[in-house]
């Protein structure tokens, strides 16, 4: 068995002592910031990328990961107590799991919630082990034309599936190439969009943005808001375990959303928060009448939480098989490989082994650390709900700043982050989606590659793209995706399913 | 005329200004052939795409009703000009200061965006995470960061 042996090279880089210290790590900062609302993932991996520096590629990248999943669980845990979803995935988690909350049933909900998570990571752990290997062996059949319309269809992918106006998201895109495009060019040397200044001919670097978009633009919007009154059920937490009637109800729900979530993951633009969206509207149907939605139904909570962590668990495939990122989190991962001069896409699992199944090994190993972290523990993490926003804040500006100029120990990197920082802001007023711009920016300079070297092959015939099968079904599930979504009862569904956020 | 979406309308500006600057730059660069792509071929097919679709959501804003009319609402001004300055001189102190002297600062001054601006709470902040901001990325990340003002070292 294939599996088995690849499963068996995994644990043991998983299982050493370093690996599962970063494991461990990463999980813990995760479950921290998932847990600290105004603090998302992809602001801390940003962060913590040049850091990534003195690191083994392997460890840094099982850190990174326990980052992403542990976010997951810190998300559920404040959208319970607290009402407030840590992280966008857990919006809906808040909306049943407050209210049990409020009926004394915290733990009940804690205890759903985490091991629902658990389940799905170990599924979704054992989905990626499976379902990488074929994948694999199809990209390598991939031709630049191929490569092109895929990076189309994650793209357009991306933007079908996510909330907000279609047309902007698009835009957003675009706009995102276009930023990638300010680099020299490769192929004839010419440094574009530099206006002479030396720093801009090897581009703006994505952590710039990133960080700049996602950590201050945040931080201003945050700011901006008036302080929310928070009403904190510390005390209510006992009973950890769900009565019988509860596992009798949660677990179908769990294995629905695990389902769902891992379905959903593996999509361009899925991941975490559709999968959890999705979920809930599939719970709230099947229970239909009997259902106490909205009421604290402990199904409004297990089958959300084991789709998002599913869909998070998922959503490495096509990164880690085709180098191509479904989401912003997964472009940083993508970013941090190049950093530790590891070209992704198909060659990873061969080049390799060690890191890929070792990277997927330490996600079962990081669940399971996370549900031991957070059953037991979850009193210290309440503790940390109360830090106010005004010391957070300032340590947040404080290690993005830190992080940015250590990057390249450069100046000019710090003064970009502040002027994209103003950026972030402005999309944030204009209801501009930051995240499809990033996906593009990282996907930019890979696409125009793929473009010019199709076209110099074809002879300058952009036929090229639909003549091979491969191509023009990938191009033609993209076009599909837009005309769905552009439907009018389709339409509709999707705003109402995104009103909740 | 009148602007049915301010959000929408602001933001389809901002794509056609940004389509039409990038189409004048890539003007600059060779465009080759279809046959053999130059440096400006891929950057004026996007910035043409990212006009238009900018056009679109502009025409939009102007045909659309949107209840409401999506207005932009106020601008954080002080949290927006607060962090920005932060920032900032932190890229310009930290280099010539080193790291002792431009956590502090930075802590100083990213408190004034906040509702509430506490000396005691501020100060301990400001300790704690210069020793801490050390033991982090100096000792245990072994970054390096210059750690004291050019005078001192």
């Amino acid at each position: 068995m294939d599996l088995l042996g690849n499963l068996a090279l995994g644990f043991g880089v998983a299982f050493t002592a370093q690996n599962l210290m970063y494991a461990f790590f990463g999980s813990v900062l995760g479950t921290l910031i998932g847990v600290l609302p105004g603090l998302g993932p992809v602001a801390t991996i940003a962060m913590l990328l040049p850091s990534i520096y003195s690191l083994d590629a392997t460890p840094a990248l099982i850190m990174l990961a326990g980052i992403y999943y542990g976010a997951q669980y810190g998300g559920s845990t404040t959208a319970i107590l607290i009402n407030v979803p840590g992280e966008s995935s857990s919006v809906v988690t808040a909306i049943d799991g407050y209210q049990m909350a409020r009926q004394g049933r915290a733990g009940a909900a804690l205890a759903a919630a985490g091991l629902g998570s658990f389940f799905a990571g170990c599924v979704g752990t054992v989905i990626i082990a499976a379902f990488a290997p074929p994948l694999t062996e199809l990209a390598f059949k991939f031709g630049p034309q191929e490569y092109f319309s895929l990076m189309v269809l994650g793209l357009i992918g991306a933007v079908v599936l996510a909330s907000g106006s279609l047309i902007k998201a698009i835009a957003m895109i675009i706009l995102g190439l276009l930023l990638a495009q300010i680099n020299t060019d490769v192929i004839s040397g010419t440094a574009r969009y530099s206006f002479d200044i030396p720093e801009l001919t090897d581009g703006i670097g994505f952590v710039v943005i990133a960080m700049g978009v996602f950590g201050f633009g945040e931080i201003i919007a945050n700011l901006g808001m008036p302080a929310e009154h928070r009403e904190v059920f510390t005390k209510s937490v006992k009973g950890l375990w769900p009565t019988k009637q509860d596992f009798k109800e949660a677990w179908p729900a769990v294995l629905r959303g695990t389902a769902l979530g891992s379905l959903l993951g593996v999509l361009p633009g899925g991941g975490a928060l559709l999968a959890s969206f999705a979920a809930y509207t599939v719970e709230k149907k099947v229970a239909g009448a009997s259902g106490r939605f909205g009421k604290g139904d402990i199904r409004g909570v297990a089958g959300p939480e084991s789709a998002n962590n599913a869909g998070a668990q998922t959503s490495f495939i096509p990164m880690l098989t085709l180098g191509i990122p479904p989401n912003a989190v997964m472009a940083l991962m993508v970013g941090a490989m190049t950093i530790k001069g590891i070209q992704p896409g198909p060659q990873v699992m061969t080049s390799n082994p060690q890191l890929f199944w070792g990277l997927i090994a330490s996600m079962w190993v990081g669940n399971a650390m996370l549900v031991i972290l957070n059953l037991p523990l979850i009193g210290i993490w309440i503790k940390l709900l109360t830090v106010p926003y005004r010391f957070l804040f300032p340590a947040i500006t404080l290690f993005c700043c830190i992080g940015v100029y250590t990057l390249n120990n450069n100046t000019f990197d710090v003064y970009m982050t502040a002027a994209f920082a103003v950026v972030g802001y402005v999309f944030y007023k204009l209801s501009c989606e930051p995240a499809p711009l990033l996906l593009g920016f990282i996907l930019g300079p890979m696409m125009e590659e793929n473009l010019r070297r199709a076209l110099l092959l074809s002879r300058g015939d952009w036929g090229t793209f639909f003549v091979r099968p491969l191509s023009a079904g990938l191009l033609a599930a993209a076009a599909l995706m837009i005309v769905i979504v552009l439907l009018p009862s389709i339409k509709s569904k999707r705003e109402e399913a995104f009103q909740e956020e | 005329m009148k602007i049915k979406s301010q959000r929408d309308f602001w933001s389809g500006l901002m794509f056609v200004v940004v389509g039409v600057v990038f189409a004048v730059g890539a003007t600059n660069y060779s465009m080759g052939t279809s046959a053999r792509p130059g440096p400006g071929y891929f950057p004026l097919i996007l910035s043409i795409l990212m006009a238009l679709l900018g056009s679109f959501v502009l025409f939009k804003s102007l045909t659309i009703e949107v209840e409401g009319g999506d207005p932009i609402g106020a601008i954080a001004w002080r949290p927006l000009l607060v962090i920005v300055a932060s920032i900032t001189v932190f890229g310009a102190a930290l280099p010539r200061l080193g790291l002792v002297i431009t956590v502090p600062i930075l802590i100083l001054m990213t408190s004034l965006a906040g509702d509430e601006f506490k000396w005691k709470g501020v100060l301990a902040t400001a300790v704690v995470l210069t020793v801490g901001s050390w033991a982090i990325f100096v000792l245990g990340l072994k970054l390096v960061i210059p750690m004291w003002p050019w005078f001192v070292g």
